[in-house]
């Protein structure tokens, strides 16, 4: 018998702080696995945001920088612009990158600075314990939207891949999940063709993975996993929302 | 050694290129704005990068990023926008970052207007963002000194492994002055094997990070920052002393109003009033001793600035009340002339 | 032939593995507790393994190695 699967290289020994059933863990390791089978973990730089992802840079085997709260694409940028040769992301959530660092990220996008983007939307804060996300559904319930989040009082949830297919600047754009294995080796196609449009040269990619929170969702792992598909998936549809030109 | 007429603001960008900076990111704003203009034209002929950022919030954390990344990096900006710039500031302190931070200083608070002033001297030595850190605060008073103090600032942030502040006041960004480009000390400086450069898959990962969620590594960190910081308090503390001895009457003032004090102590002295002064041209650390050592014809310190009295406080706390400290500032981009101070010094001498 | 490996004190007992496989057979180990506070996961019959590696891909905290 031969080992088909085994934790990657790119990851580091220290177990994550994440809650039981969290999929920011299958999402670190798509991105250790695509750096390691890419063969760039030795220049591979990211960037941690502030949310439950702050401590990315200790699960991580490359080197890392922990960013302001959203402002993780201007540092990534600091570091692309000295070391145009090293491979530059970021891993930011819902919070972090579609409500305080709007700005930056948009901006990252409109210079199409050559970095990669893995947007974590779970559609809530978890860090700081349930509070309502630029990315909460109608409806539903938070520790600042106790009786589900009402559009007319907070808007409808921001939907960000398509409205960074609409900028200039970005060359790949692409919604995935992680709710199910198929769902997962899509992701991973997506993570991958993101760094490769990187290493090209061809400028900003963001993809945006849906993602669950069991604890502050209120429910178990795996229901949290049927939620996702059932809620999220409807407002947020998977696929490509932007592809500059086919990176071989 | 030839001299050359320059703008405050370009000799800013001169001095920091030839220190070997080469990445600029700032966003625009008055009066600074011939720093990121002179950077835009100049750095790419050096082979250097300069980004227009999308807001002084961006471009502190592209220095946050370059600097971790181990480059010679600066900003420039102006009151308000420093204080965009403060939460950034204090976690390229905390991450021991190195790296140039250049205000410009206009009047404020608020929106404030585009004229000189010093009313960030708080903002500079207190620090606008959160937490036990300190910035390394050079105050020059003349074009030379900026083109000098600039460029040393990248030696001393590199070797105290320490966000470096220039505060200059709109008079100093806009007046033109000669400058000469002379050899400034080279200091030996610490290998920047922290950076964070890729591993190369030959280190262990390296990691710039502030966040230490154990209470004893978050204390460790800054016992080993207050250290630090004493250690520069002892080896960089700078001022200057002028014509002290047999003063009654000590001014203190930095920056461009130290030149206008300068004159006021002309003035006096034809009079018969012997005055002296004491400009701290390093405000954090604040040359305390200097202020310990007065001679005893002193009857009173007299602050000048442009401000509605800030450095005033640090003065106060260095003359531990052995001689009364008086301040008198103009503000809003009001600057003090001569013919004031000289006024305000024969008040308090009874003259 | 194929086997799964668990890394037993990883695990945080989340179930996901178990909703992943096609043939049912990883199962919370009730009789146990790991260093972590958790049932964790574990095979009842590792003869009906395809070595599909759903339970991998799945697991949040890289606890399962797969041979096949």
């Amino acid at each position: 018998m031969a080992i088909v699967f085994e934790k990657t290289k790119g990851l580091s020994n220290v177990e994550t702080h994440y809650c039981p059933g969290c999929t920011h863990g299958i999402i670190h390791r798509l991105v250790a696995e695509v750096l390691e089978e890419m063969d760039v973990l030795p220049k591979a730089i990211g960037v941690s945001p502030v949310g439950c992802s702050v401590l990315a840079f200790k699960y991580f085997n490359i080197d890392f920088q922990e960013a302001t709260h959203g402002r993780a694409p201007a540092v990534a940028t600091g570091i692309k612009r000295v070391h145009p040769d090293k491979v530059v992301f970021t891993y930011q959530g819902d919070g972090d990158l579609a409500s305080i660092g709007t700005a930056e990220i948009v901006h990252a996008a409109h210079r199409s600075e050559n970095i990669t983007t893995i947007f974590v939307n779970n559609a809530i804060y978890g860090m700081t314990g349930g509070q309502m996300a630029p990315t909460t559904l109608p409806g539903q319930k938070s520790t600042t939207s106790p009786l589900g989040r009402d559009p007319k009082h907070a808007g409808m949830p921001l939907k960000i891949s398509e409205m960074f297919a609409t900028i200039p600047g970005t060359a790949y754009v692409e919604r995935v999940s992680v709710h199910d294995p198929v769902s997962i080796r899509n992701a991973k196609k997506a993570i991958r063709k993101a760094f490769e449009y990187q290493v090209a040269g061809k400028g900003f990619a963001m993809v945006e993975v849906l993602s669950t929170c069991p604890t502050n969702w209120g429910l178990s792992p795996v229901d949290s996993l049927t939620w996702l598909k059932d809620n999220m998936i409807p407002y947020y549809p998977l696929g490509n929302y932007k592809t500059l030109e086919e990176v071989k | 050694m030839e001299k050359v007429l320059m703008k405050g603001n370009e000799a800013i960008g001169a001095a920091a290129i030839k220190a070997g900076c080469r990445y600029f990111f700032g966003y625009p704003i008055t009066p600074q704005n011939e720093v990121p203009e002179y950077m835009a034209k100049e750095l790419p002929k050096h082979g250097g990068v300069f980004l227009q950022a999308e807001s002084e919030v961006a471009a502190i954390n592209m220095v946050y990023g370059a600097a971790g990344a181990g480059a010679r990096v600066m900003t420039s900006s102006s009151s308000p926008g420093l204080a965009l710039k403060q939460e950034g500031l204090t976690y390229i302190a905390a991450c021991e970052l190195p790296c140039l931070v250049v205000n410009v200083v206009r009047g404020g608070p608020g929106l404030g207007g585009i004229q000189p002033a010093q009313s960030d001297y708080y903002q500079a030595t207190r620090g606008g963002g959160n937490g036990d850190y300190k910035l390394i605060v050079l105050a020059p008073a003349s074009l030379q000194e900026l083109t000098d103090m600039v460029q040393e600032a990248f030696d001393l942030a590199d070797y105290y492994r320490n966000p470096v502040m220039v505060l200059a006041d709109g008079m100093i960004g806009q007046m033109m002055e000669p400058v000469a480009f002379g050899e400034i000390p080279q200091w030996t400086l610490p290998e920047k094997n922290w950076a964070t450069t890729g591993t190369d898959g030959d280190r262990a990962p390296n990691v710039i990070n502030s966040l230490f969620l154990a209470p004893e590594e978050l204390e460790a960190l800054n016992i080993r920052l207050q250290a630090k910081y004493q250690t520069i308090k002892a080896n960089e503390t700078r001022c200057e002393i002028y014509q002290l001895e047999d003063a009654e009457i000590v001014f203190t003032a930095y920056g461009t109003t130290a030149r206008i004090v300068k004159n006021a102590i002309k003035i006096l002295k034809a009079e018969g009033i012997k005055a002296g002064l004491i400009r701290p041209m390093t405000l954090w650390p604040f040359p305390e001793a200097a202020y310990q050592a007065l001679p005893k014809t002193v009857k009173c310190i007299l602050s000048v600035e442009m401000s509605c009295g800030q450095m005033v406080d640090d003065v106060r706390l260095a003359v531990e009340s052995k001689v009364p400290v008086a301040f008198y500032g103009r503000s809003g981009g009001m600057i003090p002339t001569v013919d004031d101070i000289v006024a305000e010094a024969k008040q308090l001498l009874g003259r | 032939m194929a086997k799964v490996t668990f890394n037993e004190d990883l695990c945080k007992g989340c179930e996901l593995c178990s909703t992943a496989c096609p043939v049912s057979i990883i199962k919370m180990d009730k009789t146990k507790i790991n260093a972590k506070g958790y049932h964790p996961a574990a095979v009842e019959d590792m003869a009906k393994c395809l070595g599909c590696a759903n339970c991998a891909m799945i697991c949040p905290d890289v606890v399962i190695t797969v041979e096949r």
